[in-house]
């Protein structure tokens, strides 16, 4: 394993992408800037024209538009679990992956939010839903599902946020004080808030972001909970059901560590951080997806099970035979194949610590979770109690467009954030080799702890 | 330093700094320089060196009061407004299920009370740090700024004498200080 070199020069190998591009990056953001100019077009088309531009139609009320948002969100659930949940089980080796992870969540979950938004109908009026006094003298129904999730949604936002800049401020100090130009220092100097890294300092930040931890860790359960109620709370077969919540942050947690292995595996590559993100970290993601893909599996086996054991012919349809064999059966096989089989390469210690292998699993992983919310929602919508009302479903062009168009804008938004932001956490990697080095037994020098 | 930055920077104008190549060094000097009664020490380092809190006596902050005060106030307005709204001001009668839907309210009151004691602790930090702080008066010494990359700097803001002072720049050297500098002052 490549050792780390010295803090100045750490420093100066992790900033310098963030001065100059790698060659990798104009193409790149070419390609996630065409797609996200189809995202444009798809969602302006939308508001102009309305969601009849969709393939949705009764009884499919909701198709590639909630996927898409589920999607969206579960990924950014990751991003939460790795940076907070394991910082408070003293997890060490998160601090080098804790940022990719963390933007993953935020950019995420801009993604996440346009889609209910844009399904509204008549999105300009989205503030309704927001509890403000108007003239109207009307207020939200909190009776329903749609203002629990704009405030589940809009209070992961702003604390991931939070959490995501509170991390970075003594790296942008770090950033400011390495910047070549003036230009460049003034603006780090700005979002560095004035860090100079005195002992108070330290004091009071190691606190206030572990107690931020905490307060997001509970966020990581609530918040793909309470999304997975916009189904449990419906009576259709296939979503009626209270395996939903956990099943739910199960599958979240598991397909945002998917795409963070697809994130991770070509920042590596590309910035040489082989030192940094060393194959100890790609073990340790790999065995945390098959963690939760072995609990997704065991949710999925749960929702059969507890179709057939409810009695309900309903149920037991939807579940038992319009899912495997109805009109989204290849799908169903598909995700069944991606979610389920994948992760199970990860039992071997070669398959963990193999690049090729961990990206490949993570793309199929991480579309085997887009089609697992496909199958639960439109399989369900399409074929309902009613046989004369049963309708199959197909997208337009807009709905595709707006599929791939929010990768593209994810892609632009994670490019910048790698071209401008300090994307590995410089002082906590330092902090934990200086840590590493005074414990007792280890090779380093032992610091005297008495004070006179 | 001009004489405006000087003013700006106030008591802490005849302070003394001094720079270590690793935090061992900066460790030593701490303790050598309380064993001679220097208590009102502060320190610059690249990375969270928990040896240091112990060293200085920092008290613990009231973060875990500020924060439930704030997660509190925000449970209360949550379920406040939610009442207000379907309870009070504007009640919908759907299928006959009661105004006052508690179980339903309880998703909500949960977001506020994160997002109240999340906001809270955040703007503690920006108060007890006086944040943003765009100049400080280290800013002005050549080379400060390794103390956010690779340098171990200690700070001690005001001496009695010179003589004091002098004697507090004898202990950094003999404790390995690569250089020390007075900032401002006499």
């Amino acid at each position: 394993m490549p050792e780390l070199p010295d803090d100045g020069t750490l420093s100066t190998q992790i900033l310098s992408s963030n001065w100059r591009p790698s060659r990798w990056w104009w193409p790149l953001v070419a390609l996630s800037a065409a797609l996200t100019v189809l995202f444009v077009v798809g969602v302006t088309l939308t508001v102009d024209r309305g969601v009849g531009e969709w393939g949705n139609n009764i009884p499919v009320g909701w198709a590639f538009g909630i996927t898409n948002f589920v999607w969206w969100i579960g990924i950014g659930h990751a991003g939460t679990f790795i940076s907070a949940f394991l910082l408070l089980l003293n997890q060490h080796w998160r601090s080098s992956i804790n940022r990719l992870a963390e933007a993953m969540t935020i950019f995420a979950l801009v993604n996440a939010s346009m889609f209910p938004v844009l399904h509204l109908g008549r999105p300009w009026f989205f503030y309704w839903l927001v509890p403000y006094p108007s003239t109207m003298g009307v207020w939200p129904n909190f009776k329903s599902s749609l203002p629990w999730d704009v405030a589940a949604i809009s209070t992961y936002f702003l604390v991931s946020l939070l959490f995501w800049y509170l991390g970075m401020v003594p790296d942008l100090a770090t950033a400011r004080d390495l910047a070549p130009g003036r230009t460049r220092r003034r603006i780090y100097a700005i979002f560095a808030l004035g860090w100079r890294g005195r002992s108070v300092e330290w004091h009071y930040y190691r606190l206030v972001y572990a107690l931020l931890a905490g307060i997001a860790t509970p966020l990581v359960i609530s918040v793909h909970s309470i999304v997975s109620l916009d189904f449990a709370i419906a009576q259709l077969p296939g979503w009626h059901s209270t395996i939903f919540p956990p099943y739910f942050v199960v599958g979240a947690i598991y397909s945002g560590l998917a795409l963070l292995l697809v994130l991770m595996l070509p920042v590596r590559a590309v910035f040489r951080l082989h030192n940094v993100l060393t194959d100890k970290h790609l073990d340790a993601v790999a065995k945390l997806t098959l963690m939760t893909g072995t609990m997704l599996a065991y949710s999925y086996v749960c929702e059969m099970f507890g179709a057939w054991y409810s009695g309900d012919p309903h149920e037991q349809f939807a579940m038992l035979l319009s899912r495997p064999f109805g009109p989204y059966g290849v799908l169903f096989w598909l995700m069944t194949a991606f979610n389920v089989v994948t992760p199970q390469i990860f039992w071997s210690r070669r398959m963990r610590r193999s690049p090729a292998a961990l990206f490949i699993a993570g793309l199929l992983i991480w579309v085997g979770m887009w089609l697992e919310r496909f199958v639960i929602i439109v399989g369900s919508l399409s074929q309902d109690f009613l046989g004369s009302s049963w309708r199959d479903y197909a997208p337009t062009w807009v709905d595709m467009s707006l599929l791939f168009g929010s990768v593209g804008l994810f892609a632009l938004l994670y490019l910048a954030f790698l071209r401008w932001v300090p994307f590995i956490p410089l002082s906590e990697v330092k902090g934990q080799r200086y840590e590493k080095a005074r414990e007792p037994g280890d090779h380093g020098t032992e610091p005297e702890r008495s004070v006179a | 330093m001009t004489d405006l930055q000087l003013l700006m920077a106030g008591p802490s104008a005849s302070r003394l700094l001094a720079e270590f190549q690793t935090p061992e060094e900066m460790l030593s000097a701490i303790d050598a320089l309380k064993r001679e009664s220097y208590h009102d020490i502060e320190t610059f380092t690249p990375y969270d060196v928990p040896d240091v809190d112990p060293r200085l006596g920092y008290r613990r902050p009231k973060l875990g009061l500020i924060s439930g005060i704030g997660g509190l106030t925000g449970l209360i307005l949550a379920y406040g407004i939610q009442w207000w709204a379907n309870v009070y001001s504007y009640p919908v009668n759907a299928g006959g299920r009661p105004a006052h839907a508690a179980p339903a309210f309880i998703l909500a009151t949960f977001e506020g009370t994160i997002v109240g004691a999340a906001v809270s602790a955040f703007v503690a930090l920006f108060v007890w740090l006086r944040y943003p702080r765009p100049w400080a008066p280290e800013d002005e010494v050549e080379g400060f700024e390794r103390s956010t990359i690779d340098r171990f700097w200690i700070g001690i803001p005001s001496f009695a004498s010179e003589r004091d002072r002098d004697h507090a720049i004898d202990i950094a050297s003999r404790n390995g200080a690569l250089r020390t500098v007075k900032l401002g002052g006499a």
